[in-house]
């Protein structure tokens, strides 16, 4: 029982960081339709740029306010120059253009940062402390809570102030949206600022686990677009929720059911797709989307 | 359509006496890839679904080639045959569900499919030899003709691809080809006409995983050698940038995108060895911006202007213009794929 709630402690934790990108790929989703493949290279290249800094001597957290806000601004720039002109384009061109940022992305770290392992420091002590029967190290309760911490304040941006309603409101309905005054197109590109901003901050609280290389987001973006799939795509809270989820499914499946083990960890994530999609295909909180023929 | 087939099986035939050994070699990639680009092109181009994952079928008929020829001792020409029936019934199940699923979730089902497979690959290790691979036997030249192993196996894809060609070609001018059409161009209004849309959507899915696992089985009898990781999900990437830029909506698309795929790497190699990819990605994006219906689609745009000047100098209709006409039509159900809306 205390082993039991102890994997579910820790799937929490990990989860959290499932968490954060499936919020990241929720977030585009809802303001701009789009799915995009590129959001875990990017999380890796800024982790990289964090890496950078703490390597010329930065202190921590004065590296992490820098690389979220230059994620930022990478977003906003990326949405603006590479996007925008396809932004009317159908669905597949603009999947191929999120894939071309992959590729790039991906090459572009190998090139500069070469595809040796290299170790990313965590904030937080791995001193582990009790909680009743369980514990939990410092480490995890600090990735956990910082994703936490990271989702209330998306969650008050979007729920409670004007530039979060305009976004809102450009999702429900761009052309309503324009005529009241609110510049759509920078609306989209606040969107992929912000998802790369998430994304970022996914990266650098997933970096000490998996250590940092160019590919270390590929197994994590699967996780995030399970726990995207299984919360609903079109539900911020769900995609959350559903991250949480992940984290614990996959510790639990990990440890109790020993023919997969560590080696099929991706096959799980592909596993829970295809049911959530067989069983829910809108997910556990997602709407049906209605649309008139 | 015939001609062109004939234009490229004739120069296809003639043109091993002019190549050397490693260019044979290239170009029977090209044409193996072509051959899933095909698979690729019937489900995207026609049928209007996504695939990130076909890099999965591809590995199914590799593994399903190299288990029987080396463990079983079965002849490669039953391999390829088995790999190509496997590949259809794996993706037909695949595709049951994936029929649920709109464009971009299939597209994500199927991502993850992509990066799942080396490690299933590495997990059956009994079967695949884990991460070691297998080593395959290069077919050995039958009749006792006198070519050596690389131009039989030219030959051999060559030959393939030109009976796939003709399959596809033929598969999607008939009965079943218009209805999966117009699945692709209003699924509501051909549910409504009669067509099975469930069911000829997974056929699709299989048809195309088919075409693909033939390609993944004469892909290891030329390599000679799989192994997990040549399967990863930049091979399904790969299948899909080539399908795009070839043209999806089009069967000539596949042999551009098979060359795309081939040599652009070797060439971004050339102009930059420390990020190939990188240029890749980013011919990638400008031909999204360009050229959204790919090669094909170019070409075909081309000959339709050219056909209309013509047409414009001798005004009685001919049937130039009738085939500048049908050009036109099929660009047009090409861009409601890719390019622009209407």
């Amino acid at each position: 029982m205390a082993a039991l709630l102890q994997q579910i402690v820790s799937g929490l934790s990990t989860g959290g960081v499932y968490a954060s990108l499936a919020l990241a790929l929720v977030l585009i989703y809802q303001a701009t339709g789009v799915v995009n493949f590129a959001q875990g290279e990017m999380a890796m290249f800024t982790t990289y740029l964090a890496w950078t800094m703490i390597n010329a001597g930065w202190p921590y957290w004065a590296a992490f306010a820098a690389t979220l806000a230059i994620a930022f601004a990478a977003g906003v720039l990326i949405e603006r120059v590479i996007i925008r002109p396809v932004e009317n384009a159908p669905v597949l061109t603009i999947v191929m253009v999120s894939i071309g940022l992959l590729t790039i992305f991906n090459s572009i770290a190998g090139w500069i940062y070469t595809y040796t392992v290299k170790p990313f420091p965590s904030p937080f002590p791995s001193t582990p402390i009790n909680l009743g029967p369980t514990t939990i190290s410092l480490q995890d309760l600090g990735v956990g809570g910082v994703s936490l911490f990271v989702l209330v304040v998306m969650y008050v941006f979007f729920r409670h102030t004007t530039l979060g309603l305009a976004m809102r409101a450009v999702v429900e309905n761009p052309v309503g949206s324009r005529l009241v005054g609110i510049r759509v197109g920078w609306m989209l590109a606040l969107g992929w600022g912000l998802a790369s901003l998430v994304g970022a901050v996914a990266g650098m609280l997933v970096a000490p686990l998996v250590f940092l290389e160019p590919n270390m987001m590929s197994g994590i973006l699967i996780y995030a677009f399970a726990s995207a799939t299984l919360g609903g795509f079109n539900s911020a809270g769900g995609a959350v929720l559903g991250g949480f989820l992940m984290g614990v499914i996959e510790n639990l499946v990990g440890t109790y059911v020993t023919f997969i083990g560590t080696e099929l960890k991706l096959t799980v994530a592909l596993a829970v797709i295809l049911l959530t999609l067989l069983i829910k295909p809108t997910g556990l909180f997602g709407r049906v989307a209605v649309s008139r023929v | 359509m015939r001609l062109g087939l004939l234009l490229v099986a004739g120069v296809g035939y003639l043109l091993p006496a002019a190549l050397s050994s490693y260019q044979t070699f290239e170009f029977t990639q090209v044409f193996i890839y072509a051959v899933a680009l095909l698979g690729l092109n019937i489900l995207i181009g026609y049928n209007g679904q996504f695939s990130l994952g076909h890099g999965a079928f591809y590995a199914i008929g590799a593994y399903t080639t190299a288990i029987m020829t080396t463990r079983w001792d079965i002849p490669y020409g039953w391999a390829i045959i088995a790999a190509g029936a496997l590949s259809l019934v794996v993706g037909f199940l695949f595709g049951l569900p994936a029929l649920r699923f709109e464009g971009l979730y299939l597209a994500l089902a199927t991502f993850a499919l992509a990066l799942a497979t080396p490690q299933v690959l590495k997990y059956f290790d009994t079967w695949t030899g884990g991460s070691q691979g297998i080593v395959l036997d290069k077919p050995s030249v039958p009749l006792g003709l006198p070519i050596s192993a690389d131009q039989y196996l030219y030959y051999l894809s060559l030959t393939v691809l030109v009976i796939l060609l003709l399959l596809a070609h033929n598969l999607l001018r008939g009965r079943a080809g218009r209805a999966i059409t117009a699945i692709r161009d209003n699924p509501i209004a051909a549910e409504a006409m009669g067509v099975n849309a469930a069911l000829y959507k997974s056929l699709t899915f299989g048809v195309s995983a088919m075409y693909t696992g033939i390609a993944g089985a004469l892909g290891a009898l030329a390599v000679a050698f799989v192994a997990p990781d040549t399967f990863s999900a930049f091979l399904s990437i790969n299948f899909l940038v080539g399908s795009v830029v070839g043209g999806v909506a089009s069967i000539s698309g596949a042999i551009f995108g098979g060359a795309f795929i081939e040599f652009v790497p070797t060439y971004a190699q050339e102009i930059s060895r420390a990020a190939p990819w990188a240029i890749f990605g980013l011919t990638l994006i400008i031909f999204m911006y360009v050229m959204p219906t790919g090669v094909a689609g170019l070409i075909r745009r081309v000959a339709a202007a050219l056909a209309r000047s013509m047409a414009s100098e001798q005004p009685a209709p001919d049937s130039q213009t009738a085939a500048a006409e049908a050009a036109e039509g099929n660009r047009g159900s090409a861009r409601a794929v890719l390019g622009k809306p209407d």
